[in-house]
């Protein structure tokens, strides 16, 4: 089916849908409007497939072992890094580390990279909109080396790139960058934060855990040092990730965890590391999930992501048209390059009321504060409605997040 | 607040008043309906050391012990929470503090609310519970230690 629709123009949407078994279910006696896809999204039949495949057919321990089951599933692990590799286009598959998702990635950077090369007196940049995920291991960070957080201002969900060139100097040593932001859906211009970054002798780290299954990720025309993604969010399984980061950089490295596969040799005087990628995979890793992430990015890969992107866009304004019909409806993140994410409230309702009465209609949206308190507090609110779109969402499903607006907006005013 | 009826009673009848609801919007009109009802919380009392913690939206608690029964009152910039605190409190304040401390609250599954909220939510709902019990149990504890002291007194005389 996804074949004949390469050649097509358009996504068949509902072709995709039927490969989406979760998207059958019902919710509170109908039928399931799936709206948390920055949250998680659901997963293919090709995923749930490979799942069982592996445990039910290759199921072994890695890189040790000269049995068959060992070697296959050495085999098929290391596969999915090359996907992976290819996914986000990195010069090599050394570069690719998994990891348990985005937030341990940029906690290994912030842990290795970080404890080497942060002294006191250094500042590291965020931005306003960040994750906590990136913003609480650079303030761990930056307490223990007596370095200095600084943070880029936004307006209306756009980032002020000249209050962020004020904020560089020769003190910065890192810039750390949501690609897109999860509450929002800005899509930032990180080609030119890394520029200005790098011409100020700073490395830069970009937070990719929205934007990987939007947009085209290409590391090394971005130039970045580090990139961090997660399975979960690009259709795959939970608990895998990966870590991009440039060969001489991951290379000078001290590793993040010690134990079994990060070692060359152990004396118990004395232990040399691996080398790249397993001086950071110490521990027998999420063997299955990485091996599964190759049919997410495959499956993403072999339908479009320009395709997608396009249904996804088409969505979003359409859902940005809408809902702007609705009184006292304010939508929160009105940045000209946005992707997926609609982010509102709406005037003397709290999100948390709407949530439940949507969910009682078995639309599934996220409400509060995104686990970006600091852009709330910005923006003056506790907290938004979020609805966020993937490749099987379909405007029928807005009319109904719409009718479930206006009657929740009834019931509660 | 004369209420004679104990809190088993007062839960019966909560009940029996959602066993006439047909649908889950005729539920939620009648808790958003009792949330709009619920009298408002002076500012005074909105500090964060009466914040509940563990629920989305923010719910203050405050609690007054008189004559040996504790009062309720509460607020929320949530309307739906705001109805279940006011069912809490319509079961729960006038009591003893023993009589809260064993209350089963076994109404709120009764009534579908901890298999309807998500888990975040009900954690919510429980926290208000548990803050609840804590007050009562504050009270007791003070109680007994006053009494203590004058038993103490006495036995010194």
């Amino acid at each position: 089916m996804i074949q004949s629709n390469t050649i097509t123009k358009e996504l068949d949407v509902y072709a995709i849908r039927q490969q989406f078994p979760a998207l059958n279910r019902q919710v509170k006696g109908q039928p399931l409007v799936y709206f948390d896809n920055a949250a998680t999204t659901q997963k293919p039949q090709v995923v749930i497939d490979a799942l069982v495949d592996y445990y039910t057919n290759f199921n072994a321990n890695v890189h040790r072992g000269i049995h068959t089951l060992a070697e296959e599933a050495t085999a098929a692990f290391e596969a999915s890094r090359d996907a992976a590799r290819q996914f986000i286009n990195a010069a090599s598959r050394e570069e690719i580390i998994f990891t348990r998702g985005t937030t341990e990635g940029i906690n290994l950077v912030a842990y290795t990279w970080g404890r080497k090369n942060i002294q006191a007196g250094d500042e590291i940049i965020i931005t306003e909109m960040e994750h906590h995920s990136n913003i609480v291991p650079w303030q761990i960070l930056c307490e223990e080396k007596g370095a200095v957080l600084k943070v880029i201002p936004q307006q209306d969900g756009e980032l002020l790139l000249d209050e962020y060139k004020k904020l560089l100097s020769s003190k910065t040593k890192l810039v750390s960058v949501v690609h897109v932001s999860n509450a929002l859906g800005t899509v930032n211009p990180v080609e030119q934060i890394i520029q200005l970054a790098h011409a100020a002798g700073a490395k830069v780290l970009i937070d990719g855990a929205q934007s990987t299954v939007h947009l085209d990720i290409d590391v090394q025309a971005m130039d970045c040092d580090f990139f961090a993604f997660s399975s979960h969010k690009v259709y795959g399984p939970t608990g895998i990730g990966v870590l991009y980061g440039k060969k001489q950089l991951l290379e000078a490295m001290p590793p993040f965890q010690g134990g079994g596969e990060m070692i060359k040799e152990v004396t118990l005087e004395k232990t040399t590391y691996a080398d790249l990628p397993y001086k950071f995979e110490a521990g027998t890793p999420n063997i299955g999930d990485a091996v599964v992430l190759k049919s997410a990015l495959e499956y993403v890969s072999k339908i479009g992501k320009e395709k997608i992107r396009d249904h996804e866009n088409e969505l979003l304004a359409y859902a940005t048209e809408q809902l702007l019909q609705l009184p006292g409806l304010r939508i929160i993140g009105n940045a000209a390059n946005k992707v997926s994410v609609v982010s509102f409230v709406i005037d003397k309702v709290h999100p948390q009321d709407i949530g439940i009465l949507l969910d009682n209609r078995g639309i599934a949206v996220r409400t509060g504060h995104h686990c970006a308190q600091p852009l709330m507090h910005c923006f003056g609110i506790p907290g938004t409605i979020r609805a966020s779109f993937a490749m099987y969402n379909t405007k029928e499903e807005i009319d109904q997040l719409i009718t479930g607006l206006q009657k929740a907006l009834k019931m509660l005013l | 607040m004369s209420d004679t009826r104990s809190i088993q009673e007062i839960e019966n009848e909560i009940v029996e008043e959602f066993s006439l609801f047909d649908s889950w919007d005729d539920k939620y009109e009648y808790i958003i309906d009792l949330g709009k009802k619920l009298p408002l919380l002076e500012d005074r009392h909105k500090l964060d050391e009466n914040k509940v913690r563990g629920c989305q939206s923010t719910v203050w608690l405050v609690a007054d012990y008189i004559d040996g029964k504790v009062y309720f009152k509460a607020d929320s910039d949530a309307i739906i929470v705001k109805g279940l605190i006011s069912m809490l409190i319509r079961v729960l304040s006038g009591h003893t503090p023993d009589e809260i401390i064993q209350a089963s609250l076994e109404f709120i599954q009764k009534i579908g609310m901890t298999s309807h909220l998500a888990q975040t939510r009900a954690n919510g709902l429980l926290a208000m519970v548990k803050q609840m019990k804590n007050y009562a149990l504050a009270f007791k504890i003070k109680n007994t230690m006053t009494h203590g002291e004058r038993s103490a007194e006495r036995k010194g005389n």
